[in-house]
């Protein structure tokens, strides 16, 4: 009997042995991540991502997206589909702790955790996952990943993460004292051939003590790329000056029309911008409550009713209010400034004070780079969309009846009354055209801007600035303008700043108005007499 | 009758006519009741902010009433609304004080709207509790400021930054006008005094509203990549953060490689945009919706039943008037009377419960302790504080940063006075 329970004793014994042996750094690590302490949290991904276990990625993956979770010095992964993993063994665990916390995490742990999935997914069979992953050692320098770094190089196929990973490796080479001269000054002319600002920054901070030839090296290669930087930094101002120019445009075309065609002087014209860009807003809500799968195409669908709902807001306000001042601007302007005042504080009585969220469809975020310019999504949409409002709007001037006697009844209102065009019609419309016109630009600055309703006030200005710096009356001149006032801002800013540019750039235009009260592109002939 | 004239002094007050029933029944008995002026804009720019403190306050006049008011007296709230029209704000103060008989004013967002209220407080010897955080350099007999003076918020998170995210180059980004001009003067010189050279700092200001922010995140990205750590100290105010931080987000400036720490941003703020691309950025305050403390929980549900929504967050400035609406009514009591003379002596040394689970002081310059809180922004809108002070900091009236001011203390308990010179021994700078 005793030597059997011995023998069970011994038996019991080895097996614990055994699974200790079994506990490797993986599971060693996990429990601190249960003390709630930045330090041990990354001193655990440290020591998890290193471990080859099969299970170190989904739970870097699970603690960067906050699925990874603690309760009583127990670690779990929460699966994207809501399973609970226990993170030890990889099993689905029962019935969920009571006291589940997410393990938290901070900008040192988020760098980290970049770091590490860097590192894990260096051979991932997919290759967005390897661009990315080729990034982060780019950024970490971790001299750890080099051995996987030289492995995937050597395996990588597509020519731009190939690209990217040789670029990592140069990073990590170029900081390693231990290097010999000549691999660095490879990775030197590797990051050269990179040529973008994060190069320039690690060939600006080569370590203490490199070899004279190595930090010769860097420092021309640096300054070769500064030098190249300049000139697509130019391009990349008259970028911004077009983005600009862009979001001026779409705030006055409206305008153009209400002020340039009707010389109505619209205050309200602003809150027609708001009033669109609120539509989107609700259009954004219905969608998100019964239709989610469509919110990729809110824009589009709160484009006709933006339109519609500015639109005929401005016709309501043209045959109330508008169409007894016609020809008395000063009282034109009281009453659509008092106006603008009840449209905004009607929005914030309905809506409430604080800025609303709009979403931004997912094909409008981020950049495209081309060479060292960068492009954002939103900002390139919104130029074409610009673009394509200017066009569609000079063809319906030129093309279509109602452009014929908005044309007409601008040039001689009584002729054309002659010639039976019912004139009192087409200034209802006509100010609801451009009403609606504002409304779309609304759709458009809600992707930029906030939505509040002080939303309008901060374009009204800039958009009468540009209808009377483009002339009075002529869409080109308004896109012109727009194009000048958004250009010239954005070369002034680098050198004046914001503020000081923007008076430069107003006195400037104040000067021009002196010398050609009609701004570039003037009515000429007995029209503007009339 | 009395109806009548309940209704009408209502319509002075547009937003008053929203007031609940106790505000009423005090309208009607009017002699028994003790006014409390509100003095925040309900339209123009400012209203996006300073529209939640007036509903805070009514809501903290309700609470006080449903205890049995103050002295035995019902609480009467009387709402004005100064339309972000800085000369109005002076306006609508003598307004609450003359006409009105106000016995303290809870109110005012910007400094020029406090700097343009203060010569009538001063002359009408009334009472104003300012609460938001702002520029210091100014301590006054008549204003208590319950908001974080430079050295409870500024001073803190540039530590934060420098010792834990290891920043070495720094980019002071803010708005024009007073209170990002003082507070960037002030971290540059702490700056520099902690050894950070001139290159390394970058100033830019913006005017009010600024929308076009592609070119100035893209100076900040191109200064960031000198191989030294980076981060953006904002004072940008108001309706200009939105297109900040959405331009950050399009052009990928995440906040693992160069974080924003924000002094006027907050839970309010970030209700306006996605804030998933935001994640890691940062806020200092002294107040987070997200902390859990007893006061906290009972003040967010009570906020969310007020406002009969469930989706109003609290904020910092919030929590400043509920700290100075319980430090007035305490010393009020102390007092037994709301003659301004008598409360100005007695609220200095009072302490109420705050709502991160400590206690704040009224110091003798006016300004009171707090604790001072770091938060990263997370997916949902709200703040994970990341980092705290041990206790809680005493506000400084005056810089011990800045020239001018460095030797200045204001006291106004022994030496009755908001600009001793401690050189001079003089009173008056």
């Amino acid at each position: 009997m005793i030597s059997l329970r011995n023998i069970l004793q011994a038996f019991v014994l080895l097996l614990g042995m055994a699974t200790c042996a079994y506990a490797g750094p993986y599971e060693d690590a996990l429990p601190k991540f249960a003390a709630d302490s930045y330090s041990d949290t990354e001193a655990a991904l440290g020591a998890v991502a290193g471990s080859g276990h099969p299970l170190s990625l989904s739970v870097v993956e699970a603690l960067r997206d906050g699925r990874l979770l603690a309760a009583n010095g127990q670690i779990f992964i929460r699966e994207p589909s809501g399973n609970l993993l226990n993170a030890v063994t990889g099993q689905a665990f029962g019935p969920a702790p009571q006291n589940l916390k997410a393990v938290r995490i901070n900008n040192r742990v988020r760098r980290a955790v970049e770091a590490a999935m860097g590192g894990l997914t260096l051979l991932s069979s997919d290759a967005g996952a390897r661009m990315d992953a080729a990034r982060a050692v780019f950024r970490s320098r971790d001299a750890a990943a080099l051995p996987t770094l030289q492995q995937a190089i050597a395996k990588e196929t597509h020519a731009d993460v190939k690209q990217a990973l040789e670029s990592a490796r140069a990073a990590i080479l170029l900081n390693q004292a231990d290097v010999s001269p000549t691999d660095r000054l490879a990775a030197i002319a590797s990051l050269r051939s990179r040529g973008d600002q994060e190069a320039v920054a690690l060939l600006s901070t080569l370590p203490a003590g490199a070899p004279p030839e190595v930090a010769e090296a860097a420092s021309q290669a640096a300054a070769a790329i500064r030098s190249r930087l300049e000139l697509w930094n130019a391009a990349q101002n008259v970028w911004y000056g077009i983005s600009l120019g862009s979001v001026l445009l779409l705030a006055a075309i409206g305008l153009a029309i209400t002020f340039g065609t009707m010389g109505v002087i619209n205050m309200a014209h602003g809150e027609m911008v708001m009033i669109g860009a609120y539509t989107t807003f609700v259009v954004q809500e219905l969608i998100r409550a019964y239709a989610p799968g469509m919110f990729g195409a809110s824009l589009f669908i709160a484009l006709p009713l933006a339109f519609l709902v500015a639109g005929s807001i401005g016709v309501l306000i043209e045959r109330t209010v508008i169409r007894f001042l016609y020809g008395r601007p000063l009282e034109t302007l009281l009453a659509t400034w008092g106006l603008s005042l009840i449209l905004q504080q009607t929005v914030r009585t309905i809506f409430g004070p604080t800025n609303r969220e709009v979403g931004t469809p997912a094909w409008m975020s981020g950049a495209l780079e081309v060479g060292s310019l960068s492009l954002t999504y939103n900002r390139v949409a919104i130029v074409v969309f610009a673009a394509t409002v200017f066009v569609t709007l000079l063809l319906v001037l030129r093309y279509t009846s109602l452009g014929l006697y908005v044309r007409a009844v601008t040039q001689n209102r009584r002729m054309a009354g002659s010639m039976g065009i019912r004139t009192n019609r087409i200034d209802a419309l006509a100010f609801g055209l451009g009403s609606g016109v504002a409304g779309i630009a609304g759709v458009a600055l809600s992707q930029i801007d906030n939505v509040s309703p002080n939303l309008g006030q901060s374009y009204i200005i800039d958009s009468f600035m540009v209808v009377v710096f483009g002339g009075v009356g002529n869409l080109w001149g308004t896109l012109v303008g727009a194009m000048t006032l958004g250009v010239a801002n954005k070369l002034l800013e680098p050198y004046a700043g914001a503020v000081l540019g923007k008076i430069v750039l107003l006195i400037a235009i104040i000067l021009f108005i002196q010398r050609r009260p009609r701004g570039l592109f003037a009515l000429k002939g007995r029209a503007v007499e009339a | 009758m009395a109806i009548l004239d309940a209704a009408r002094r209502n319509m002075k007050a547009l937003a008053a006519a929203a007031l609940v029933s106790s505000a009423m029944a005090g309208a009607a008995t009017a002699q028994e009741t003790i006014k409390v002026g509100v003095l925040h804009s309900l339209s123009g720019t400012m209203a996006i902010s300073e529209t939640t403190l007036k509903d805070a306050m009514l809501m903290l006049i309700e609470e006080q009433n449903k205890k049995g008011g103050l002295l035995g007296k019902k609480l009467e709230a009387v709402v004005v609304d100064p339309a972000s029209n800085w000369p109005l704000f002076a306006e609508k103060a003598r307004e609450l004080i003359a006409q009105e008989k106000v016995a303290a004013v809870f109110g005012a967002w910007t400094s020029v709207s406090r700097k343009s209220v203060l010569p009538v407080f001063k002359e009408l010897n009334s009472i104003l509790f300012y609460p938001v955080q702002y520029e210091g350099e100014e301590s006054e007999r008549n204003v208590f400021y319950t908001g974080a003076a430079p050295n409870q918020q500024a001073i803190p998170a540039v530590d934060y930054l420098a010792k834990e995210e290891k920043v070495e180059r720094w980019v002071l980004a803010g708005t024009d006008y007073v209170y990002p001009r003082t507070t960037n003067k002030i971290l540059e010189s702490y700056l520099k005094s902690k050894g950070v050279k001139s290159e390394d700092i970058m100033i830019n200001y913006t005017p009010f509203g600024h929308s076009d922010w592609q070119t100035i995140v893209a100076d900040i990205k191109k200064f960031g990549s000198a191989g030294k750590k980076t981060a953006v100290v904002s004072t940008i105010n108001g309706d200009a953060n939105v297109p900040f931080y959405k331009e950050l987000a399009n052009q990928g400036v995440k906040a693992t490689d160069i974080p924003v720490v924000a002094f006027s941003v907050g839970e309010e703020e970030l209700a306006g945009i996605d804030t998933k691309p935001l994640v890691g950025h940062l806020a200092a305050w002294n107040y987070f919706q997200s902390v859990e403390s007893p006061e906290n929980k009972a003040f967010i549900e009570k906020w969310k039943a007020f406002t009969k929504n469930d989706k109003r967050v609290t904020n910092d400035p919030m929590e400043a008037h509920y700290i100075g609406f319980n430090m007035w009514v305490k010393a009020v009591e102390k007092a037994r009377s709301t003659d301004p003379d008598k409360v100005i002596d007695a609220i200095v040394g009072v302490q109420v419960p705050n709502l991160t689970g400590g206690t704040s002081e009224m110091l003798a310059n006016h300004h009171i302790t707090k604790p001072v809180l770091i938060g990263e922004i997370k997916d949902d809108g709200q703040f994970d504080v990341v980092w705290n002070t041990d206790g809680v900091v005493p506000g400084d009236a005056w810089s011990k940063f800045l020239d001018g001011s460095k030797d200045l203390i204001a006291d106004w308990k022994t030496l009755k006075c908001g600009n001793y010179n401690t050189v001079t021994k003089k009173c008056g700078a």
